[in-house]
């Protein structure tokens, strides 16, 4: 690690008080629009948002993005019958054809009992500011020269780092009003800057790509440039000469920016949708032990400053902390107001997803998960949609290391793990403390008792 | 190949009308964006209408209708690109966006703007129809609920049964500062049905669905759709009686049709042409080489009649062509966009495909397929003593860099001593891309197309393909299941 960037100073929003009472006039156009079409009820939700992307490669400037957009999405609600439109045309008669668009649908869709807003008792009633809007507004010329240093620290490290896909900033800010005919109407902003590089790294053996990132809704909260590329050059060299594993069983640790996945598949069979569809490998576990007694997995949604932060969900639901896993026992599930209906529960506030969604980590570092595995795979890529929600099978493309002794041995690919979700996470031995926190899910290294490696 | 005035005037009233845009203030627009050392720029404008209807337990529930209309503004000097776009069709905001854009370029020398437009070749291979406006509403309600009754008529098994239909209308028109306008107005729609049955408390499902640029008309005509719900309900019976798939390197036998995601994924983008000309690729360099068995011949498509990969012009105004990749085993060329085109000194091939306004072009697959080769498929499985019969597949990725691909399998069967014996649980399949078709040992004479239901992804944008291969069978690529 070098010296930390230096301090960069926030810019003045773009998207300031007139461009929210804009964005909130929109959005109450729309529901009276909707009232004059005799609807009982509605929501809305208009956004504009604003960006810059450049990507430098060998130095030069490779692409250089402005991004600049907005929208607005209808519900109707005609008794029980639904209907849905959406336009990136925010003038007044498009938005009175965007709500007459989402009538004529809800003509033709059929009763659903479940159908209709969030139940007004759930609807935030006050807002937190959960300092998430951190505005730059970099100058063109700086986010070149960030992009560039950080794919020149990558390109120094080694001569074997040959080539490379580039270095890239980007910079984006946000603004979002939901309303709806309960009378709720929220706004929230923020912002989001991202650093990352992307290198090959070549010798006789062939040639490796690897990246890495750094994101945060605050400019200096961003790692340095230097230390991105440098850690994106070392990635790439570590894979160098990488081979194939023999077919066995094994223990394995997901690094922690691939562990987030073995989560996402979890919120996937938790929610609402899979769960009343009967599309779950976890419908009916509520209250039963699917982790083993170490594990604990929270919501966090009003961290500070964190990615995956929200003051309310998709439909206004005021969102709180909660125990989805406690002492490996499933606590809840992930609702939204539709699916909680169908499923005879209370929305969870998730219209929209999860927030901040955190496995407690363990005392232990990666280095030490790897000493006390002593032989095993250390994941660090996975490819490929091997995940079957239904029946929670398991089987993805990997790549990562051999570790003999508590020790990196070498690097491995064109491998697969497989197994069945439900023993992956029964089998979970420990969470590191490496806790990654560039993402809505926040995960140490997960260490798994044992999965199928195929290979040669 | 015809000129392609009678879509440039449907796209002219559609984007440039409404706009109060006229040809001089094209140009005007082109002279502002070629001002410094930019060697070619152009104006993408984009009107698209998109639809949808969903239905569970029986009943549509939901439907949805989105509309976005835009244009992205694109200056490209040397490697560099600079791009802007706007969702509002007005001269002041794109006037902002062509500033924006040709930030990149380095000040002094100037290109001149087209005084005068002309027409480009387009070819005619599907019907300038809005697809959303084919069919009255509920007649598509009414589609999605004939596909529930007869895929819950097939089996007391079945207990989940999950549709959609969706259409798109969208109309495109690229002017390019060599003077060239080229129009293209492309329907496509698609119709997916997942079942989810139950046995013994056990779950599976299966999933079918086709499509491609026509109309609902074309796509509800015969019993085609009730046929995907039969196929869907076949799968996940199928899967109910799956065993743990077979872990390690075998023989593997891939059927026709969607199974050629195998060529997408494994030669397909690494022979696009932005990762060769960076040399990124595990295929840069290699034009000429034999990277397959030579019974092996791929090519990717875009002139195929109605097929869901097709375009009639590319989001660059280029038409679109048959180009070879592998010829009896050896590598003949690369797909391009027309920056990579000029950067490496060939033709463009017509690859160059965006998401939408709001994105930059580049080099994508359009229908990517291996042609027949001489054997019955039978002889096929026949030959193999032990192996995997995969025929049905989820998705898959590719790492360009190191060659590494992974396709997923949905329905696969065990063959033992020349017989498909039973099925098998879905494994993925990885293998290495250079050489994965050096070990193709026998291809079948049953060339077939998916039915079109694919989207690939790449840096972040979807666009529609398809893929296809007669039955395949491929000495040693590794199944990743779990019976070590």
């Amino acid at each position: 690690m070098k010296a930390p960037s230096p301090v960069i100073e926030s810019d003045a929003p773009v998207f300031g008080a007139d461009a929210r009472a804009r964005l909130s006039g929109i959005a109450e156009s729309a529901l009276a629009a909707a009232r004059e079409q005799g609807v009982g009820a509605a929501e809305a939700a208009a956004h504009l948002s604003q960006g810059l992307a450049v990507t430098v490669r060998m130095g030069e400037v490779e692409t250089l993005e402005q991004t600049r957009d907005k929208g607005l999405s209808v519900t109707v609600y005609f008794g029980k019958r639904s209907g849905s439109a959406s336009t990136t045309d925010l003038s007044p008669a498009a938005v009175r054809d965007t709500v007459r668009a989402a009538c004529t649908i809800a003509r033709y869709t059929a009763e659903d009992p479940c159908a209709g807003l969030a139940d007004p008792e759930r609807l935030a009633r006050s807002i937190p500011d959960l300092d998430l809007l951190h505005p730059w507004n970099p100058p063109v010329e700086r986010a070149i020269e960030l992009a560039r240093e950080c794919e020149a620290a990558a390109l120094a490290v080694d001569p074997r780092i040959t080539n490379s896909e580039g270095g890239s900033l980007s910079s984006y800010e946000g603004v979002e009003v939901y309303a709806n005919t309960h009378g709720f109407i929220g706004t929230s902003a923020g912002t989001r800057h991202n650093l990352s590089a992307a290198v090959i790294a070549q010798d006789e053996s062939g040639m490796q790509r690897d990246y890495w990132f750094t994101v945060s809704r605050r400019p200096d909260g961003l790692e340095s440039a230097a230390a991105v590329g440098e850690r994106s050059a070392q990635r790439a060299l570590r894979r160098l000469g990488a081979r194939k594993l023999t077919t066995r069983r094994a223990p394995v640790i997901y690094e922690a920016p691939v562990a987030a996945s073995l989560l996402s598949h979890f919120v996937g069979a938790v929610r609402g949708e899979s769960l009343y569809r009967g599309a779950s490998f976890l419908i009916d576990h509520l209250g039963k032990e699917i982790f083993p007694p170490h594990v604990r997995i929270h919501e966090q949604p009003h961290l500070k400053g964190a990615l995956g932060s929200a003051p309310f969900d998709n439909e206004g639901v005021a969102t709180a902390p909660r125990d989805l896993v406690r002492a490996g026992v499933l606590q809840g599930y992930v609702l939204d107001s539709y699916s909680a209906r169908k499923l005879k529960m209370q929305t969870t506030g998730n219209a929209g997803g999860v927030h901040n969604l955190t496995i407690d980590p363990g005392p232990r570092g990666l280095q030490e998960l790897l000493k006390q595995m002593g032989t095993g795979l250390l994941v660090t890529e996975l490819i490929g949609f091997g995940v079957n929600i239904i029946t929670g099978d398991y089987s993805r493309g990997a790549a990562g290391f051999w570790v003999e002794n508590g020790e990196i041995a070498y690097p491995v690919e064109e491998i697969t793990i497989a197994g069945n979700l439900r023993d992956m996470y029964r089998g979970i031995v420990a969470v590191g403390s490496d806790v990654d926190v560039r993402g809505n899910i926040r995960t140490g290294s997960i260490w798994i008792e044992g999965v199928t490696i195929a290979g040669s | 190949m015809e000129t392609s005035k009678s879509l440039i005037e449907q796209a002219r009233r559609s984007l440039l009308d409404p706009a109060g845009l006229t040809e001089a203030e094209l140009t005007r627009l082109m002279d502002k964006l070629l001002t410094g050392q930019v060697d070619y720029a152009d104006l993408y404008f984009q009107y698209s209408r998109h639809e949808s209807w969903g239905l569970e337990e029986g009943q549509v529930k939901s439907g949805a209708h989105n509309i976005e209309s835009g244009v992205g503004v694109r200056a490209v000097a040397g490697e560099k690109s600079g791009f802007a776009y706007s969702d509002d069709v007005v001269l002041p905001a794109l006037v902002e966006a062509a500033g924006a854009a040709r930030a990149i370029a380095a000040q002094g020398g100037r290109a001149q703007a087209p005084a005068q437009w002309r027409t480009g070749n387009a070819l005619r291979l599907y019907q300038p129809a809005d697809p959303l406006a084919s069919l009255p509403d509920q007649e598509k309600v009414a589609v999605l609920e004939r596909i529930e009754r007869e895929a819950r008529a097939r089996d007391p098994r079945v207990k989940q049964v999950m549709a959609s239909l969706s259409a798109v209308h969208e109309v495109v028109l690229v002017a390019r500062s060599d003077g060239m306008l080229a129009a293209d107005v492309r329907p496509l729609v698609r119709v997916s049905v997942t079942v989810i049955a139950e046995a013994n408390g056990r779950r599976e499902s299966g999933n079918a669905g086709g499509g491609g640029r026509f109309t609902y008309r074309e796509l509800i005509a015969g019993d085609t759709v009730l046929e995907y719900a039969r196929e869907a309900v076949r799968q996940a019976l199928v899967n109910l009686e799956a065993v743990e798939a077979p872990a390690g390197t075998m023989q593997v036998v891939l059927g026709p049709g969607w199974p050629g995601i195998l060529l997408h994924e494994a030669i397909g983008h690494g022979l696009e042409g932005d990762f060769n000309r960076k040399g990124t690729s595990a295929f840069a360099g290699r034009v000429g080489q034999k990277v397959a068995a030579p019974e092996v011949t791929v090519v990717d498509d875009g002139t195929l009649a109605d097929r869901r990969g097709s375009l009639n012009v590319d989001d660059e105004g280029t038409p679109t062509q048959r180009t070879v990749l592998i010829e009896n085993g050896v590598l003949k060329g690369y797909m391009q966009d027309l920056l990579n085109a000029r950067l490496m000194k060939v033709a463009p091939t017509g690859n160059g495909r965006r998401e939408s306004y709001a994105n930059l072009p580049m080099p994508r697959m359009t229908n990517t397929y291996m042609l027949a080769g001489k054997h019955d498929p039978r002889e096929v499985i026949a030959s193999v003593e032990r192996g995997l019969y995969a025929v049905n597949f989820g998705g898959g990725q590719v790492d360009i860099t190191s060659g590494k691909f992974v396709f997923s399998a949905s329905e696969a069967y065990l063959i033992e001593k020349g017989r498909i014996t039973r099925p098998v649980k879905g494994a993925t399949l990885i293998g290495n891309g250079p050489d994965v078709l050096t070990r193709v040992t026998m291809v079948g004479n049953d060339l077939k197309l998916d039915t079109g239901v694919g989207t690939c992804g790449k840096d972040g944008q979807s666009v529609p393909v398809g893929v296809g291969q007669p039955t395949l069978k491929i000495d040693g690529l590794t199944v990743g299941g779990t019976q070590a």
